[in-house]
């Protein structure tokens, strides 16, 4: 299975574009959406879904009044701070409330439930090139790296049952569990980069996360002409530490009005120069891997 | 009042309306906090010159697990709902697995034999910071996750803790992306939410997540459209609709850009721009006879 994932560090900076566009080029390819917080592909693709399967992310403690004698114990117990006197009952605060247990194992009277806290959902579905997964985090939620785990198992799952042997992962901004669940098992691993001090920041964050699981890391250097100081920066910086710059996109309006017509850009502009650089970096990457 | 700027999608211009609001009510007089609440990535500190006057560890518990002590029962491995603890009592084998530890303490609390010891481990810093010349008072706080912890929740936590100054009459919390966890711990602490988005589908439908999530917090809010130039005219209708305040609409420049890619504040090289700012501290002022109730 040849994996390639998509990550930033910096939000907006053009993942889900660019994985657009590498999908509009690979064969035989799984798409993998893993910004489950944010997911975005789907409004692209818009996949005609034939299996939706529910994810709970986790447990929140519930007190029954009925059965509670206000003997504090919970509260006392509690590392997470998460129980609270309101009206003279004790009350789960649900956003403080890590799911973990320890309250409703320590009442002395059996008055605390855990119950499921939050209704996720993995869809699996086709759209014009093939077979996608994506995940949706009901909001609020927490733990979107386990979910992450639970969407790239049933990825790989899909995968094999459909003969595929490439998966295209698009991930979320940041560089937390969300983005290690991402790119966890990926031998091949982009990060979009904008030329701001706060892309290049994010991006050298990005980088040395990704360093961790593989050394096939490759970067794209998004709306260049921007700041065309800071993209000769990033290039420095990459050469200093092995990193291939696979391509320079302009900064070009077609890349919203591609989102807008619910295409790549490569499908909207093929001759533009950010697809042409575009498809310039997905041979790199396949040159790279014998794919 | 304790403003949090957040959007559902990342890179709307969060960071972008926290640093210049905050700068626009500093130089009004106002006195103003600025809180960078964005744990995995925080920005903020690139483009205000502020002096770091300290740096706040962000302790999470862990437990230490003595196997000379332990009587291999079981409990503490029963009670941890993380899968944490590798045990395999016919080798008298106990650990800990530390990436998996939620600093629950579930584990000490079970344990009959006193087997279980208490112990921190830093899961990030939060650091607080000084822009007046000849002060030390801090004015801007950062929250920074160490990468490899599971999540950036108890930083956001600290950071809004050292950061709530009771003089101060504005706080701004500049808040991560998202709408799980992280930007709730963010929002929960603020009395509104501007809401910064991008007038495109993927701008449109994460805000709409955020709005179904502040809707549940009970949280008021208002949106700022930034790139509004760039995109089509769903994201208006849909305010329209719904009955969403549009504070402030600012159109896409190169020289917004321009600035925000050197790490300047856009009111320092573009003093016009600072009418969206007043647009946006404006209409805040008018909401705080709501807000405040």
């Amino acid at each position: 299975m040849k994996r390639i994932a998509i990550i930033s560090g910096k939000g907006g900076s053009g993942k889900s574009s660019i994985t657009a566009s590498f999908l509009a080029l690979s064969k035989n390819t799984l798409a993998i959406d893993c910004d489950v917080d944010a997911s975005n592909l789907y409004l692209i693709f818009n996949p005609i879904v034939d299996d939706k399967s529910i994810y709970i992310s986790g447990k929140t403690a519930k007190i029954d009044t009925s059965k509670c004698t206000s003997c504090g114990i919970c509260q006392k117990t509690c590392n997470f701070e998460a129980i609270n006197i309101i009206d003279g009952k004790y009350v789960v605060d649900d956003i403080s409330c890590e799911g973990c247990y320890l309250c409703s194992r320590v009442c002395p009277f059996g008055a605390i439930d855990m119950i499921d806290s939050g209704e996720n959902y993995i869809y699996s579905g086709k759209y014009r090139f093939g077979h996608m997964i994506y995940g949706r985090l009901s909001p609020g939620e927490d733990n979107s790296g386990k979910m992450i785990s639970e969407l790239r198992e049933k990825a790989d799952k899909l995968a094999e049952d459909n003969n595929i042997n490439c998966e295209i992962i698009d991930g979320p901004p940041g560089i937390g569990c969300a983005v290690i669940s991402t790119i966890t098992g990926v031998d091949n691993i982009v990060v979009v980069s904008e030329p701001s001090l706060s892309g290049i920041s994010d991006m050298k964050r990005a980088i040395e996360v990704a360093l961790k699981f593989t050394n096939s890391i490759y970067v794209i250097i998004n709306k260049y002409d921007l700041d065309e100081k800071n993209s000769s920066d990033i290039i420095d910086y990459c050469n200093s530490i092995n990193v291939k710059v696979i391509a320079k996109l302009e900064f070009d309006r077609n890349m919203v009005n591609a989102m807008l017509n619910k295409a790549s850009i490569i499908e909207y502009s093929p001759n533009c120069q950010c697809s042409s650089e575009i498809k310039k970096a997905y041979n790199s990457i396949i040159n790279n891997n014998c794919i | 009042m304790k403003i949090a700027i957040a959007s559902g999608k990342g890179g709307t211009g969060k960071t972008f309306v926290a640093t210049n609001l905050f700068t626009y009510l500093q130089r009004l007089g106002i006195n103003v906090i600025l809180a960078d609440c964005d744990t995995e990535v925080p920005n903020s500190l690139i483009f205000i010159k502020a002096k770091e006057k300290e740096a706040h560890k962000v302790m999470d518990y862990r437990p230490i697990i003595n196997s000379d002590i332990c009587k291999f029962c079981g409990k503490c491995a029963d009670y941890c709902s993380y899968n944490a603890i590798f045990y395999v009592p016919s080798l008298k084998k106990i650990s800990l697995i530390p990436e998996l530890c939620h600093g629950c303490k579930a584990c000490s609390v079970a344990c009959e034999y006193g087997a279980i010891t208490d112990s921190e481990l830093e899961i990030g810093v939060v650091r607080s910071y000084s822009d007046k010349k000849d002060s030390t008072e801090c004015n801007i706080f950062e929250g920074r996750m160490q990468p490899r912890e599971l999540t950036g929740v108890p930083t956001i936590k600290s950071t809004i803790k050292y950061a709530t100054i009771p003089e101060a009459d504005y706080h701004l919390f500049d808040s991560p992306p998202g709408t799980a966890c992280p930007f709730i711990q963010t929002v929960t602490r603020a009395d509104f939410i501007l809401l910064v988005t991008e007038p495109t589908p993927f701008g449109l439908s994460d805000l709409k997540q955020s709005i179904e999530t502040l809707k549940k917090l009970n949280k008021p809010y208002g949106v700022i459209i930034n790139r509004a130039d760039l995109g089509n005219d769903e994201l208006l209708s849909y305010l329209k609709t719904d009955n969403i305040d549009l504070i402030c609409s600012i159109p896409f420049s190169r020289q917004i850009a321009s600035s925000y890619a050197k790490g300047k504040l856009e009111i320092d090289e573009n003093p016009e721009s600072s009418k969206y700012f007043k647009e946006i501290y404006e209409y805040l002022e008018n909401q705080r006879l709501k807000i405040e109730l």
